[in-house]
C-alpha cells in the first residue's frame, strides 16, 4: 500500500475515495446497483447479523441484483436488532429492523424490486453531522 | 406488481399506537381504495419516530411531510389533498417555535434533538476499511495539526472547545494535555480508558466497534500535543469484536503511514499498542488502569500527583476515554467555535448515552449537552415499556443516582447531574418503572460494589459490605428506623474516606434513592411491605375465588407445586410452598391473581 506522506496525499486520496463511493452510488449503472449496509456490532452480530448479511449476499447473487452488501458499526436501535439500511437508486435510505430470512426475503422481493415497503420501517431520528 | 409513487408511513411505536394510530392506518388505507389509488399509494406502519410527543406522526414519502397529532379522521384529507392533488394539509404540518408549519421535515427540530459528533460514522461506515473513513474527513484533522499548527495551537484550540472528560469525572481536556504537554520527560504516553464497566453502558463499545480510527486519530493528535510517541489502548478482554476491529485498524493505519515515523512527513512520530483488561470496574480510575497496564495489581494510588505528571512507568501519561478522543478529529477540523456553540454553559458539545431498562426504544443516542432526561426519555426513548409509569432514572452507573419525574425538565450537563444527587458517569442510563422496588435497586448496585471493590482502603472495602448488609436486612422485612439513618451516616463516612473514586461515589445509589424515595424505605422498615412488590419476603401471592375461573394455567405454569385446585372451581396457592416467583401473576388472564 502506498503511503500517506503529506496532506495533498490525503486530499488526493479522499477525493478518490469520494469520487469511487460515488461511482458506486450512482454510477454507471445508477438504475441497478443496490446499497445494503448490516448493523455489525456485538448487539447486531449476537442477534443474527452475520446471517443476514450472508443471506442477503447469497440472495442477491442468485436473484441477479446488482448489489452492494457491506457492515457497517453500530446504528443505535438496539431494541430492533438485527438492523440493515437500504438504499435502492433515486430513493433516500431506509431502515429496517427486526430483520430475520423471512423478513430480508420480503425485503427483497417487495421493497428492492418492486418499490413497495413492508412494515417494521425505522425512522430515522438523529443527525450527524455534515462532513 | 404495483409500482408505488407515494408512500405514507403510519408511526407503529407503542405511544403513537396508544392514541389510535393503528385505526389512522386503517382509515388511511380505506381512503386510499376510495380514491382508487391502491397502486399508487402505499400505507405501512413504521417502528417509532422518536417524538412521541406530538404523535401520531404520518410522513409521506418521497416529499418527507410530516404530519402531526394526526386523528383518525382527518385520514380523508390526507389522502384527498396530499395524495391526490399533491398539497399538504396546512394545519396538520408540523409548526416550528414561530409557529410556521414546515412541510420538509429534514428541516425540523426535532432532527436537531439527536446530533452524532462521537457517533458520526457509526453505523455510516465499514469499519474495517480505513478509505470510508478517510472519504469522509478521516486522519484530515492529523493531517491539519501536523502541517499549519503548532502543538500549543492545538492544545489552545481543545481548551477552546470546552470538551471535557466523557469517561464520567468531565476534567477539561485541553487542560489534562496541557499539563502533560508541560511535563518533561524523556517518554511520555496517551492512553485511551477504554475500560467500560458500568452496567448497561456499551458506549465505548460502539465507537470502537463503528468507528476505530477516529480514536487512532485523536489519539496520534494528543501524542502531538504532548510530546507522546507511544500510545496505549486498555481495553477489556470481554470485547473481542472491538478488540479485532481496533487491530485491523491500527494495522491500516500503519500500511499508509498514517501510525509510524515521521507521519505526513513531519518529524511526528507515533505508534499504538493494546493492552488488555481483565474486566475489574476499579480499573476504569485512571491511576488503577495504569498499575494494571504496568502489570501490578489493579489498585488505585493518591492523586496528586496526577497521571499527567507521573503516570505509566512514571512518566507523564494523559488518560482520555474513548467517546472523548472521539470528538477530538471534529474540533480540529469544524473548529472550537463549531463544538462550544452545542450544549450547555459548562458543558459543551454532545454527549452518547446507552438507554436501558424499562424503555421502549433500547438503544445508543448522542444529544446536545442540556438536552432534558424529559426528551431523552418520552421522546427519542419512545417512553416506558408496556404503558407503565415512569418511576425513575439511573444516570452514571454505580457511581451515579436514581433521578425522579422532578428532575425530567433537568437540562442535563455536569453540573445539574451532580447537583441532583447522581452524576453524568459515562452515559449509562437505566430506566425505571413502577414495578422497580428502589432499595432492591440501591441493593443492586452496592453488590456489584461489593465485588468489584479492590479492598485495598478500609471504609470501600467494609463500608460497602455494611452498607449491602443494611440493605439486604430491610428487602427482607428485618430493617428498623434506625437502620434508615444508620445508612446515611454509613454514607457519609463512605464518601469522606475513601481512596478513590469508587468508594467516593459507591454510596451515592443508596443517597438518592433515600433522598428520592424515602417512603418507599419507610414502607419497608414500618409496615414492612414492598410497595413495588419486588422484595420476595415481603410478597405474599393470592387468588381471588370470585375472579377465578379454574382455567388452570397457573397450575400448570407453577414450577413449585404450590397451587391446587379442581378445573373450572376457584383455585389456591399454599404459600408455604410459594417461591413467589410471580409466574401465576403474569400467566392469569382473568386478573386474578393478587400481590400483597
Amino acid at each position: 500500500m502506498e503511503k500517506i506522506k503529506s496532506l495533498d496525499d490525503l486530499k488526493k486520496l479522499r477525493e478518490g475515495m469520494q469520487a469511487k463511493i460515488k461511482l458506486r452510488e450512482s454510477g454507471n449503472n445508477a438504475e441497478n446497483i443496490v446499497r445494503v449496509k448490516v448493523s455489525m456490532s456485538t448487539c447486531g452480530i449476537a442477534s443474527g447479523a452475520k446471517e443476514i448479511m450472508n443471506f442477503m449476499m447469497d440472495e442477491m447473487e442468485r436473484q441477479a441484483i446488482e448489489a452492494v452488501v457491506t457492515q457497517t458499526g453500530c446504528m443505535g436501535y438496539c431494541y430492533a436488532e438485527p438492523t440493515i439500511e437500504v438504499t435502492v437508486p433515486g430513493h433516500d435510505p431506509i431502515v429496517f429492523g427486526d430483520v430475520d430470512k423471512v423478513r430480508a426475503s420480503e425485503i427483497i422481493e417487495k421493497y428492492i424490486i418492486h418499490n413497495e415497503l413492508v412494515e417494521g420501517i425505522l425512522p430515522v431520528n438523529y443527525r450527524s453531522i455534515d462532513i | 406488481m404495483a409500482d408505488y409513487k407515494m408512500h405514507l408511513l403510519v408511526c407503529g411505536g407503542t405511544g403513537c399506537k396508544a392514541s389510535e394510530s393503528e385505526q389512522i392506518k386503517e382509515n388511511l388505507l380505506a381512503e386510499v381504495e376510495r380514491n382508487g389509488l391502491s397502486g399508487e399509494v402505499q400505507v405501512v406502519m413504521t417502528g417509532c419516530f422518536g417524538f412521541c410527543e406530538k404523535g401520531p406522526i404520518v410522513k409521506v414519502l418521497p416529499d418527507n411531510t410530516f404530519y402531526v397529532q394526526v386523528k383518525p379522521e382527518d385520514a380523508g384529507r390526507i389522502v384527498s389533498e396530499h395524495a391526490l392533488k399533491g398539497r399538504p394539509v396546512e394545519d396538520l404540518l408540523y409548526r416550528d417555535e414561530h409557529d410556521l408549519p414546515i412541510s420538509d421535515s429534514k428541516h425540523m427540530e426535532f432532527y436537531k434533538k439527536q446530533v452524532r459528533i462521537a457517533l458520526r460514522n457509526c453505523g455510516f461506515i465499514n469499519p474495517e476499511n480505513i478509505d470510508e473513513y478517510i472519504a469522509r474527513d478521516g486522519y484530515a484533522a492529523l493531517a491539519k495539526c501536523l502541517s499549519e499548527m503548532t502543538p500549543e495551537e492545538v492544545v489552545k484550540e481543545i481548551k477552546l472547545s470546552g470538551l471535557r472528560g466523557r469517561g464520567g469525572g468531565g476534567f477539561p481536556t485541553g487542560l489534562k494535555w496541557e499539563i502533560t504537554a508541560r511535563s518533561v520527560a524523556d517518554q511520555k504516553y496517551v492512553v485511551c480508558n477504554a475500560d467500560e464497566g458500568d452496567p448497561g453502558a456499551f458506549m465505548d463499545r460502539s465507537i470502537l466497534e463503528g468507528d476505530p480510527h477516529s480514536v487512532i486519530e485523536a489519539m496520534a493528535i494528543c501524542g502531538y500535543c504532548t510530546g507522546s510517541t507511544k500510545g496505549l489502548v486498555y481495553i477489556r478482554a470481554e470485547y473481542p469484536l472491538a478488540i479485532q476491529r481496533l487491530k485491523t485498524a491500527i494495522k491500516q493505519a500503519r500500511e499508509y503511514g498514517l501510525l509510524g515515523q515521521e507521519i505526513f512527513g513531519s518529524s511526528f512520530s507515533f505508534d499504538i499498542s493494546l493492552r488488555y483488561g481483565a474486566g475489574a470496574f476499579v480499573c476504569g480510575e485512571e491511576t488503577a488502569l495504569i498499575h494494571s497496564m504496568e502489570g501490578l495489581r489493579g489498585e488505585p494510588t493518591f492523586k496528586p500527583p496526577f497521571p499527567s505528571e507521573s503516570g505509566y512507568l512514571g512518566k507523564p501519561t494523559t488518560v482520555n476515554n474513548v467517546e472523548t478522543f472521539a470528538s477530538v478529529p471534529v474540533i480540529i477540523n469544524k473548529g472550537a467555535s463549531f463544538f462550544n456553540n452545542i450544549g450547555t454553559e459548562k458543558s459543551k458539545g454532545t454527549k452518547v448515552f446507552a438507554l436501558a431498562g424499562k424503555i421502549n426504544n433500547v438503544g445508543l443516542i448522542e444529544v446536545p449537552m442540556g438536552t432534558t432526561l424529559r426528551e431523552v426519555i418520552f421522546d427519542i426513548g419512545g417512553g416506558i415499556k408496556g404503558g407503565k409509569k415512569f418511576k425513575a432514572v439511573q444516570t452514571g452507573g454505580p457511581s451515579g443516582g436514581c433521578l425522579t419525574n422532578s428532575f425530567l425538565d433537568t437540562p442535563i450537563d455536569y453540573d445539574n447531574l451532580i447537583s441532583a444527587g447522581s452524576m453524568m458517569g459515562s452515559g449509562g442510563m437505566i430506566v425505571m418503572d413502577e414495578d422497580d422496588c428502589m432499595v432492591s435497586i440501591a441493593k443492586f448496585y452496592l453488590e456489584f460494589t461489593l465485588d468489584e471493590s479492590c479492598g485495598k482502603c478500609t471504609p470501600c472495602r467494609i463500608g460497602n459490605k455494611r452498607l449491602f448488609e443494611i440493605l439486604d436486612k430491610i428487602t427482607k422485612g428485618l430493617g428498623t428506623e434506625e437502620d434508615l439513618s444508620r445508612l446515611r451516616s454509613l454514607c457519609k463516612v463512605i464518601k469522606d474516606t475513601s481512596l478513590c473514586g469508587l468508594g467516593q461515589t459507591s454510596p451515592n445509589p443508596v443517597l438518592s434513592t433515600l433522598d428520592n424515595f424515602y417512603d418507599e424505605y419507610l414502607a419497608h422498615v414500618k409496615d414492612h411491605k414492598c410497595p413495588a412488590g419486588q422484595c420476595k419476603s415481603l410478597v405474599r401471592y393470592n387468588i381471588d375465588s370470585e375472579k377465578c375461573t379454574g382455567c388452570t394455567l397457573c397450575f400448570r405454569n407453577c414450577p413449585v407445586g404450590a397451587i391446587t385446585g379442581e378445573k373450572r372451581s376457584a383455585h389456591f396457592i399454599d404459600n408455604s410452598i410459594c417461591i413467589k416467583c410471580g409466574v401465576c401473576y403474569d400467566k392469569c388472564k382473568f386478573d386474578a391473581v393478587s400481590v400483597s
